[in-house]
């Protein structure tokens, strides 16, 4: 790998940790590298320790690394905390004035932020710009990208206010270019390419508009708020309704209705939010009514971890809800996967009449990614609904009609002279409540057994990476996906090793399309790599086809994964190969 | 032509004598006088005796979870508005389970209507206390007599200021077809409290208590007046008013979203290439 550089933002909440990174990621972004970034932050609105963490290459990037090249501290906390994660070239920038204390040591190089804003005809919030300004001088890279952003950003505040963040920025920058005389980093890049910088809440939020999306409602949650938050902010443009629910009960029911109406309805919420939603789930069980739920783990149980990340849920989502109907769970590994799988839950969602769930956690909703481009033609639309003069044309209309798929005609009601009933109570044909034992078994059989076999065929088998052949296979699920990529390119160079990452979790491939089975049998070290205490996917794939793993890394402190933690994990279990 | 014939459905499962009949009774002949056919409502409903309403006419239906059926009637509304929509529901489905539901379908004033069958009493798991039930009444599960105070639907819903207000007695049934009528015909949330005897488990509010107690509100009483509105919301006891409680004329929530302003949601196009210009956001 050529050039390999990671910024780190440290301090407290309110400090404007998230405007610093976000305006570096886009600039890195728009000046043509890779770009990966990931967030640390507690749960408060003022105050605590948070960081935003930003790496940049000329190759693609998929995960954090441990070590930081540069650390810009807003306050004393980051550099107790970060100072160790330093390379030895690595630098601290910082104000001494707003820390209230001088840091001696070659590492460090003191900027005044807040003096340079103020000299500049800016204001104290200026400081930020500053900072940032100086991180592009102290990379020896161009200026020109940032400016053209503040312009941009501050377009509607007024000349004034451009003017002034222009000048801040201009500032640190040539400061850090003349007192940085130990920098060392080289930037240099062959062309600059155009590409996107995404988040996978973001992500999870466009793939529900480019799939019809018409009714999100919702009650906010950590961390699915983003998705609420990014389809309001285009309601109007897509036609798309964004409902604060009173409660997550509301929230599944609200969506449940609006599907049943008509359109295409989505929810969205955490654990604790999906615990109430669990009954409205089976409702969508029983009356057939097509939902798609993303679901963001954070650490539990109970409140938990309010704003960190683990993959504890899985099991919740696999068995939640009374009674048995046919469920899928997409659990995407990248921005882009997020993407594209939201789109397939809404499509399989309305084809077979079954609850989706997109299953990701707070370390994908938050991390960012460049990728070239979310190429717009594999998307999937299709409607599905019986509506309009199709559904006029019927001579009779039965929601629950028997069929040999199982699926029954999903029909728009007012739009033709029939009634549509659904009922959460076991019914008929027409959707009647019944008693009797054989129009249960029958029911039963179309709702459940008709359906899997089809549902299962729509599953992709899990993603190999790596040696086809490989002697450790390392094996995960969701936004494990990119530490476990570069995790295998690195220790790939120097031995026999492959990623096999699922996506597509529940219900678990078929194995007549990819014996992922018999490849992790014949591997001398299959490990599975869980960010849960007690490996809820391991146990899953023992439970479904008899496989255990040799061996399990799980991480359950909320934090991510690095690819030198991970690399220092897998060391430990190559002893047993 | 819309007949009562039109909305026969499946046989009652409810009790000989049971309130309910005579509140089916209205509501055909509210739907007949209006002359909707069952293709162009939907009733939605949840759990209780009054929740089966539904199957025992023809409609639209959605009868789904204990307490839910006003956020499932508010999803319903939001894809389609030009969807009349009805919950049919009782004293322990909305005032006990579902209550917060009927706070935020208040606030919002969704262009629901909302009927409640309240017979102060849990009919469907066999005669627990409602949140309508009066203190000190004496059941199985509270041998010593209900200490909660008797919920007042008419006093909240004066309090949070609820498009439509109104009380009925099920076997004025004529009175509660009429007041059925103004309901669908406010352009806003409506609420009917309809009081209904349960022949089976509460032997305190039986016919004969409820005919010596309810009288029509006087032809003066101006419901517009929020400050009357709440007095006569408090009476209770020896004399039981009956008839539209409480009105405003609060736009109702699907006038105020633009994004349905010219027509349902349901009846909106999709167009996938706008999603094109949006990615060029994140360049």
């Amino acid at each position: 790998m050529g050039m390999d550089y990671s910024i780190k933002i440290g301090g407290e909440a309110g400090q404007g940790i998230q405007t610093i990174g976000d305006a570096l990621g886009r600039v890195f972004t728009r000046s043509g590298y890779h770009v990966f970034s990931h967030q640390d932050y507690e749960s408060r609105i003022r105050g605590g320790h948070n960081f935003y963490q930003i790496r940049i290459s000329d190759q693609p990037l998929t995960a954090s690394r441990n070590k930081i090249d540069i650390l810009v501290a807003l306050d004393q906390e980051s550099i107790t905390s970060h100072e160790h994660e330093l390379t030895s070239n690595g630098r601290i920038i910082y104000d001494a004035s707003t820390l209230k204390l001088k840091n001696e040591g070659p590492a460090f190089l003191e900027i005044a932020f807040e003096k340079l804003a103020m000299e500049q005809g800016g204001d104290k919030i200026m400081a930020n710009t500053v900072a940032t300004g100086a991180v592009f001088g102290m990379l020896g890279m161009g200026l020109d990208i940032f400016l053209e952003l503040i312009a941009d950003t501050f377009k509607n505040k007024g000349d004034q206010i451009v003017l002034a963040n222009k000048k801040a920025a201009q500032a640190g920058y040539e400061y850090a270019r003349q007192h940085c005389d130990k920098c060392v980093f080289a930037v240099a890049i062959d062309e600059i390419k155009q590409r996107m910088l995404v988040g996978g809440i973001e992500s999870i939020a466009l793939g529900a508009l480019a799939s019809g999306c018409k009714f999100y409602s919702a009650y906010p949650m950590t961390p699915s708020t983003g998705i609420m938050n990014y389809l309001a902010s285009k309601e109007e443009e897509f036609g798309v309704i964004v409902e604060q629910a009173e409660d997550e009960i509301a929230a599944i029911n609200m969506a449940l209705g609006a599907s049943y109406a008509g359109v295409r309805a989505m929810t969205g919420t955490s654990g604790g939010g999906f615990a109430l939603m669990v009954e409205g789930l089976s409702l969508a069980g029983m009356t057939e009514t097509p939902i798609v739920i993303a679901m963001g783990q954070r650490p539990g149980p109970a409140t938990g971890f309010p704003t960190r990340t683990e993959q504890g849920d899985l099991e919740f989502l696999v068995s939640a809800g009374h009674g048995e109907f046919p469920r899928v769970i997409f659990a995407p590994g990248t921005p882009q996967q997020a993407f594209y799988l939201t789109n397939k839950a809404f499509d399989i969602a309305e084809k077979y009449q079954i609850p989706v769930f997109i299953l990701f956690d707070t370390y994908l909703a938050d991390s960012q990614w460049t990728f070239d481009s979310f190429d717009l033609g594999p998307l999937r639309y299709h409607d599905y609904r019986l509506r309009g003069d199709t559904f006029k044309k019927q001579h009779h209309y039965k929601r629950y009609a028997f069929s040999d798929s199982g699926i029954s005609p999903l029909a728009v009601p007012g739009d033709a002279g029939h009634v549509v009933v659904v009922d959460s109570d076991e019914h008929d044909e027409e959707g009647h409540p019944v008693e009797d034992a054989a129009a249960r078994i029958r029911m039963v059989e179309k709702r459940l057994f008709k359906k899997l076999p089809l549902i299962k065929g729509e599953i992709a088998p899990p993603e190999l990476y790596g040696d086809h052949e490989a002697h450790v296979i390392l094996t995960g699920w969701g936004s494990t996906y990119g530490v476990m990529k570069e995790v295998v390119d690195e220790l790939g160079k120097t031995m026999s090793i492959a990623m096999l990452h699922f996506s597509e979790v529940y219900p678990l491939p078929d194995l007549a399309r990819f014996d992922y089975v018999a490849f992790l049998q014949k591997a001398k070290l299959s490990l599975c790599i869980e960010h849960n205490a007690t490996g809820q996917f391991g146990r899953i794939l023992r439970a479904e086809t008899g496989f255990m793993f040799k061996a399990r890394i799980h991480k359950y402190d909320g934090r991510p994964f690095t690819v030198e933690e991970l690399i220092g994990e897998i060391h430990g279990h190559l002893g047993n190969i | 032509m819309v007949t009562l014939e039109t909305y026969r459905g499946q046989i009652p499962a409810w009790c000989p004598g049971c309130g309910n009949f005579a509140i089916l009774k209205a509501f055909k002949d509210m739907l007949v006088e209006l002359q909707l056919e069952p293709h162009q409502i939907t009733v939605v409903s949840g759990i209780g005796q009054a929740a089966k309403l539904p199957h025992y006419t023809r409609c639209n239906t959605f009868n789904g979870l204990h307490g839910r059926a006003l956020p499932v009637a508010t999803g319903i509304r939001l894809a389609n508005h030009a969807m009349p929509v009805i919950v049919t529901t009782g004293d322990g489905d909305c005032y006990g389970e579902g209550g917060n539901h009927l706070l935020a379908a208040i606030r919002r004033n969704i262009n629901v209507k909302l009927f409640v069958h309240n017979n102060q009493i849990y009919g469907l798991t066999k005669g627990q206390p409602s949140p309508t039930t009066s203190e000190g009444t004496k059941a199985k599960n509270v041998p010593s007599g209900v200490i909660s105070e008797q919920f007042n639907p008419m006093a909240l819903a004066v309090a949070i200021d609820c498009g439509f207000a109104a009380r009925a007695f099920a076997a004025d049934t004529e009175h509660l077809k009429g007041l059925m009528k103004e309901a669908m015909n406010h352009q806003g949330f409506a609420l009917i409290d309809i009081l209904q005897p349960c022949v089976t488990f509460n032997k305190v509010n039986t016919y004969e208590w409820y005919r010596e107690r309810v009288y029509h509100v006087e032809p003066e009483y101006n419901p517009e007046d929020r400050l009357a509105a709440f007095s006569k919301s408090l009476e209770w006891g020896d004399r039981i008013p009956i008839g539209v409680i409480y009105r405003n004329s609060r736009p109702a929530f699907e006038e105020r979203v633009p994004m349905i302003a010219a027509g349902p949601l349901v009846h909106q196009g999709f167009n996938s290439s706008r999603i094109e210009e949006t990615l060029k956001e994140f360049y």
